[in-house]
C-alpha cells in the first residue's frame, strides 16, 4: 500500500466529495418536493394529474438514472434548453428520486385509518389543519424510514454522475487509476470517501427511527 | 320551528349508490334532551349520526342546528361541525400526540384558545372523568375505557352545543362499559343535549328522555323509555327487544 500516493491525492478526494455531496444534497432537497407533490397527488388520487403521476412514476423507476442523465445532457440541448453537468445531474437525480419519495410518502398516508379525519372533522379542523395536524406527522413517522433509505439510496447513485464528465468520487478514482494504475489505493479511498459521506447518515437515521418508535407511535 | 328545538332533522335521505340507508327521517332534539337511537345493525343509525355531524354528504331533506343548516360542501361545515361534539365506536384519539396534546389541539387551533386557558380547562375536565394523571402519557398506553373517556373529553373541550355518541362502549371489555356510561350519564344529569347510538339496553332505559327506533332506514317508533321498553306498540320493536332477552331456564317448562 503506497501510503504517499494516499497522501497525496487525498485533496482530489475531499473535493470530489464536496462535489457529490452537494449534487446529493438537492437531488434529496428537490426529490422530496417532488415526492411530497406527488404523493398528496397519488393518496388523494386527484383526476387527470394522478394518471400523469402514475406514467411519470412507471418512467423514473424503469430506466437507469445513467440513461435519465443522458437524455437530459444530450437530449435537452437539443430542444434548446441548455443546462449545466451539475444541474443536469441534480434534475436526473431529482427525477429518479421524486418516484421513489413519492411512493413512499403515498405509502404514509394511505396507512392512517380515515377516523383520524374523521375525528379532526368533527372537532371542527378543516381539511387543510386536518392533513397539518393529524395526517402529515403520522405519515411522516410511518414514511421515515423509506425516506432515509432512499437518501442513502440516491447518495450511491450519483456515482454515475461522471459519464456526464462531472469529477464526482468516481471520476476522480478512475482517473487515478488511469493514470498511475494505482487500483489498490484509488479504489481503497473511494470506498473510504462513501463511508465517510454515508455512514452518519445511516446512523442518524436509525436513531431517528428508534426515537419514533418510542415516541408513542400506533395505538 | 319550536324555540326549545335546538337539532332538527328534516326528511333527510342517505344513498350510497343506489341503496337507500336513510329513507326520509324526521327528528327534532330539544335543549337538554338525551335520545337514544336504538335499531338492528344495518339500519342507519351510525349513519344518521354522520349525517347530523357532516360528515356524509346528504341525497334529501337537511340538518339543522339553531336553524342553521349542517351541509358536508357548505363553506361554514368546519364551524357548524364545532358545535356538534362527536364521539366514535373506535377509539380515535390521534395516536402521535399526548392526552393533554389531543385535547387542546383543536380548542388552540380551531378555536384560537390561549394554551393555557385550554390546558386549565383540559384538567379540570380530566379531574372529571379521573384520568388527570395521564395527561402526559401517549393513547397507546391506555384501556379502551380510558381512551373513550378521553375521546369525550375532547369533544366536550370545544364547548359543542350537542354530543353525539356512536356505540362508543361496543368495542369495549365489559368491565370497562360502566366506566364510560357513568361520564355519560354524568352529562346527561349537567344538561348537555345528546344523541346517542347504543346496543346497551338498560343503559338506554336509564339516560334516554325519548327512544327512537330506526329500522330499513325509517324511524319506525318513538316513545319515553319506559313505554317502549314495557309497551311496544309496532311489531318489529318487539321482535327486536325480543332478540336481547332470555327467557329463565324454570319457565321454559311452565
Amino acid at each position: 500500500m503506497d501510503l504517499e500516493f494516499i497522501h497525496k491525492y487525498a485533496p482530489l478526494y475531499v473535493e470530489a466529495a464536496g462535489l457529490t455531496a452537494r449534487i446529493a444534497f438537492f437531488g434529496i432537497v428537490f426529490s422530496l418536493i417532488v415526492g411530497v407533490l406527488c404523493g398528496f397527488i397519488r393518496h388523494f388520487k386527484v383526476p387527470v394529474l394522478q394518471r400523469i403521476v402514475g406514467a411519470y412514476i412507471e418512467l423514473s423507476r424503469n430506466t437507469p438514472l445513467l440513461v435519465q442523465l443522458f437524455f437530459l445532457y444530450y437530449g435537452l440541448p437539443k430542444l434548446g434548453i441548455m443546462l449545466s453537468s451539475e444541474q443536469c445531474a441534480v434534475a436526473g437525480l431529482t427525477f429518479l428520486g421524486g418516484s421513489y419519495m413519492c411512493e413512499s410518502i403515498r405509502s404514509g398516508l394511505d396507512s392512517i385509518e380515515p377516523i383520524q379525519t374523521e375525528s379532526a372533522y368533527s372537532l371542527g379542523f378543516t381539511p387543510v389543519q386536518t392533513m397539518r395536524y393529524i395526517l402529515f406527522p403520522q405519515a411522516l413517522a410511518v414514511s421515515v424510514p423509506a425516506i432515509t433509505a432512499n437518501m442513502i439510496f440516491l447518495i450511491k447513485e450519483t456515482s454515475v454522475v461522471s459519464a456526464i464528465a462531472l469529477a464526482d468520487l468516481m471520476f476522480v478514482a478512475k482517473d487515478l487509476i488511469g493514470l498511475y494504475y494505482q487500483t489498490d489505493e484509488a479504489l481503497l479511498m473511494l470506498v473510504i470517501s462513501y463511508l465517510i459521506l454515508l455512514l452518519p447518515i445511516s446512523i442518524i437515521s436509525s436513531l431517528v427511527e428508534r426515537r419514533l418508535r418510542y415516541a408513542g407511535f400506533g395505538n | 320551528m319550536n324555540s326549545d328545538v335546538l337539532l332538527e332533522v328534516k326528511d333527510l335521505v342517505k344513498k350510497f349508490d343506489d341503496d337507500t340507508i336513510l329513507d326520509g327521517i324526521n327528528l327534532s332534539v330539544h335543549q337538554g334532551e338525551v335520545v337514544v337511537v336504538l335499531g338492528p345493525s344495518g339500519c342507519g343509525k351510525s349513519t344518521l349520526l354522520r349525517c347530523i355531524n357532516g360528515l356524509e354528504p346528504i341525497q334529501g331533506g337537511g340538518v339543522y342546528l339553531d336553524g342553521v343548516t349542517i351541509d358536508p360542501g357548505a363553506k361554514n361545515i368546519s364551524e357548524m361541525r364545532q358545535k356538534v361534539g362527536m364521539v366514535f365506536q373506535s377509539y380515535d384519539l390521534f395516536p402521535h400526540l399526548t392526552i393533554m396534546e389531543n385535547i387542546t389541539l383543536a380548542p388552540r387551533k380551531v378555536a384560537g384558545r390561549s394554551k393555557e386557558d385550554a390546558e386549565a380547562e383540559a384538567r379540570q375536565l380530566l379531574e372529571r372523568v379521573s384520568l388527570l394523571d395521564k395527561q402526559d402519557v401517549y393513547p397507546r398506553q391506555l384501556s379502551g375505557g380510558q381512551k373513550q373517556r378521553v375521546a369525550i373529553v375532547r369533544a366536550l373541550c370545544m364547548h359543542p352545543e350537542v354530543m353525539l355518541f356512536d356505540e362508543v362502549t361496543a368495542a369495549l371489555d365489559p368491565e370497562m362499559v360502566r366506566e364510560v356510561l357513568d361520564v355519560m350519564l354524568g352529562l346527561a344529569a349537567g344538561g348537555m343535549t345528546m344523541v346517542i347510538v347504543t346496543h346497551e339496553l338498560s343503559f338506554a332505559r336509564a339516560i334516554a328522555d325519548r327512544v327512537i327506533f330506526i329500522d330499513g332506514g325509517r324511524i319506525v317508533e318513538e316513545a319515553p323509555p319506559k313505554q317502549f321498553f314495557t309497551a311496544p306498540r309496532t311489531k318489529r320493536a318487539q321482535e327486536f327487544l325480543n332478540t336481547f332477552t332470555f327467557e329463565d331456564k324454570d319457565s321454559q317448562d311452565s
